[in-house]
This record gives structure tokens, sequence and C-alpha cells, in this order.
């Protein structure tokens, strides 16, 4: 069984050299010949102005804190998906109460607008 | 002949067993490996054709016969032009990008089984190292917008990275009814779990979440209509607009990468993977990895029709189709399954 993990392990290794010989297949054979126009960033044939790493919708923020809470969720939801035969109608009860507090919040961000992209 | 054989064998067994296992792994990489990327070269060629009729062209027909050979002729083109490396960028964040969105769309492979007992590594929690997997690719995605110091890149990354977190939850409760219905982390096993023709599939218990996860998996892959992390008219090419070369070559391979990845999931989860929807009758009732490849292209064909098909959708539709209706839907489908499972309802949850 363990050895199957050392498989996946090995597997990401070659996914991972795959992309870096295909990027250093691309560096050597292709010509290499910067200048100043055509290292600056693309900006639709103007000159850049501004730094590029500029601030950002709060709203972005509010994404991803709602993703962590749902991921959580569903973190949770996958052992006792895997389980429910065995712990049958007391088991969904259970899950019933834990998701209805989830979803209070849930509906709460909604009637708050946070999930409003206009 | 004979002779060479028991030579081989007998050289075979002299070799340390972790050499063995080294060589048979590498094997396994190389027979899946090469056949994914050559199955993303002519899926770019099938996509130019497929969409090149439906809009009453003929698509590339020039490089060798019909065009056959117009992937490899668009990959030396590639590897002969410069990747451009941008004033001001991160020097390695911007060349690890590319390389880290496509490890998990190789990587994951490696639990996806082929025809029964035919995956690289039988692992019990197969599902959840898909999840995990492709989860990372996100990184990518973020990365390259930020190191590439460019306006659009920053935006395409943070429009990208919303998008994918919203759709990856709809997705999330779609495999949770999955798993409900299997009982079991195991790709193969869940698979076995839908044998029998093809009603028991679970495709009709769980229509709500095929759907779910079918237009998550389009959303999450960057594809048309969902593209707006890389719309061309919009934000010029969202993350990757700074990479040319083989580093764009290596966001390309892995969205396509993908695209089959995710395909191949929704064709194990909800249509029986390496099952015959004709199971019990002779012949063309046997499980074979044809019908698995036969429920992929099908969903590929599916993806460049909705590519062909729909226009691009604004940003706060897509936000508001992933947070505002998959995500309830999902959760009330959860319910009603946990009632089907509870009855016993046959032929799936008997």
């Amino acid at each position: 069984m363990l050895q199957n993990y050392l498989t996946v392990l090995i597997f990401i290794g070659a996914g991972i050299a795959i992309g870096a010989i295909l990027i250093v297949v691309g560096l050597l054979l292709a010509p290499h010949r910067p200048d100043d126009e055509k290292d600056s960033p693309y900006e639709c044939g103007f000159e850049p102005f501004d730094d590029s790493r500029l601030r950002f919708d709060i709203r972005y923020y509010l994404v991803a804190i709602l993703f962590i809470i749902f991921d959580l969720e569903i973190a949770f939801l996958f052992p006792w998906a895997v389980s429910l035969q065995k712990i049958g109608l007391t088991g969904l009860f259970a899950m019933a109460v834990f998701l209805a507090i989830l979803i209070v919040g849930f509906i709460y961000e909604w009637k708050r607008g946070a999930m409003e992209w206009e | 002949m004979q002779h060479f054989a028991g030579y081989f064998v007998s050289a075979w067994g002299a070799i340390p067993a972790w050499v063995q296992y080294l060589l048979f792994t590498l094997g396994k990489i190389l027979a899946i490996a090469v056949p994914v990327i050559l199955s993303v070269a002519y899926l770019t060629y099938a996509e130019r054709k497929v969409i090149g009729y439906m809009q009453s062209r003929i698509g590339p027909n020039r490089v060798g016969f019909r065009g056959l050979l117009q992937p490899f002729a668009d990959v030396i083109k590639l590897m002969m032009k410069e990747v451009v490396f941008p004033a001001n960028a991160n020097r390695y964040l911007f060349f690890i990008a590319p390389v880290l969105s496509m490890m998990p769309a190789i990587a994951a492979w490696v639990v996806v089984p082929f025809f029964p007992n035919g995956s690289a590594a039988n692992v019990n929690a197969g599902l959840l190292l898909i999840l995990a997997l492709t989860s990372l690719g996100i990184y990518g995605i973020i990365i390259s917008g930020w190191a590439s110091n460019s306006k659009y890149a920053f935006l395409g990354a943070m429009r990208s990275a919303a998008q994918m977190v919203a759709y990856e939850i709809a997705m999330g409760f779609a495999i949770v009814g999955v798993l409900m219905a299997a009982q079991t982390l195991n790709l193969g096993q869940i698979i076995q779990h839908q044998s029998g023709a093809f009603w028991h599939w679970y495709f009709i218990p769980l229509a709500p979440l095929v759907v779910v996860y079918f237009v998550s998996a389009v959303a999450e892959t960057n594809r048309l209509p969902f593209d707006v992390a890389e719309g061309e008219s919009e934000i010029v090419a969202g993350f990757h607009v700074e990479y040319s070369g083989m580093a764009f070559a290596v966001f390309f391979l892995a969205e396509y990468a993908n695209m089959i990845l995710v395909s191949a999931l929704a064709s194990i989860m909800f249509f029986g993977g390496w099952l015959s929807p004709f199971e019990g009758i002779p012949y063309i009732g046997a499980p074979s990895a044809g019908w698995l490849f036969l429920k992929i292209g099908i969903l590929l064909f599916l993806m460049l029709w909705f590519r062909a098909t729909f226009p691009r959708y604004r940003y706060d539709q897509i936000m508001r189709l992933g947070w505002k209706v998959f995500i309830p839907v999902t959760l009330v489908w959860i319910f009603v399954e946990g009632a089907f499972l509870i009855v016993h309802l046959p032929p799936w949850f008997s």
C-alpha cells in the first residue's frame, strides 16, 4: 500500500520534470535577444505606467475567506460520505445540523451582498 | 528466441528489487505521460477542426494529410520562439509558475484506472488525492500573474483565482455525492459499484450533480464560456500574457491535459469508466479501456461544442452561477441522496 504512495510521489516528480524539461528545451533552442521595448510589460502599446502590483478589490478577499470555510466543510463531508451507509439516519441528521449552521452563515453572506459582482 | 527471453528473465531477476520497482514505475510514467501529451496534441487539432466545421470553415489542412501534422508543426514553431523574460518580473517565480501548473495535470493520472485494476497506483484515497493535486493548479496561475509584473496578467490571475475557488466548492460537493453513493474513495471501486448496464451508472440518481460537476470542470479549466481569466478580447490573454515560446506552451499543455483529466474523472464517477453500457450482452458487454476512451472523447467533444456555441459569460454572471446556483443545488441534492441511501433505492443504493 505504501509503495503505491511512493509511485504517486514519483509521478509528481515526473510532472515537475516534464514541465521543467520543456521550458529548458525552449530556452536552449530559441534565440535570446532581449531589448528594452520587447521586455517591457504589455499594455496595449502604451508605455507602462505605475507599478503593476496594484491594489485589488476587497471582494476577492471575501471570496477567498468563504472558500476556506466551504472547503473545510467539504473536507469534513468526505469521511462522512464514505461511511454514511454504516452510520445511517443518525449520521444524516448529525450532518444536517452541522450543515444548517454553515448555511445560516452562507445566507447571511448572501443577504449582505458578499457575492454581488456588478 | 526462447533462449533470449530466458536470458532476459534471469537478468531481470538479478537486479535488486528497488531498481526493478524504479524501472517499472518509469515504464508506467512513459505509458501514461506520452499518450497524455499526444492526446493533448491531437485535442488541439480536433478543437480547431471541430470548431472550424461548426463555423463552416475547414480548419488546418496544410501540414500533412488533412493537416494531421499540424500539432507537431505548432510545437516546433513554439520551440524556436524566444522566451521573452519581461523586465522587473520575478526571475524564479516566472519559470516556476508554468511547471507548477503542469505538474498536477500529469501527476493526477497516476490514480486513474484505465481498465480493471489498471491504474499506475491503486491508492485507496484516489479521489482525495486528485482533489488535492488539482487544487494545486491554481498556484501556477496566481504565481504567473504575480511574477509577470503586468497589469493584465495580474487581473487575469485574480479573476481566475476567485472563479476557480468558487467552482471548486461546487465540484467538491458533487464529488461528495459520488462518495455517498460508492462508499469508497478508490476510483476503481467507484467504477465497480456502478457495474451493470448503463442504468446502473451514477448519472441517473446524481443527475444534478453531473451537470454541476461538468460545468464546474469547464470553469475550472478556464475554458469558454468561462474563460474571463484569459479572454483574448477582454484582458488580452490574462495570466499568461507575458509568456511566449515554450513557457507558453507548457501552460497550454497543462490546460488541455486538465481538460482530458476532468473528462476522464467525469466518465469514471458518473458514466461507469471502463464499464460497457451493454453489460450482459456477449462481446460488446465486456469492460475495456476502449469504453473509457470513448466516454472521454464524447465529453471532450462537448467541451469543444460549448466553446463554439456559447458566448463568454460576464464575470458577475459566473460568480452568481457558482455561488448562488451550484452550491445550493448540490447542498440540496446531497440530502436528497442521503434519503435515497437510507431507503436503499434500487438499483444504485441497494
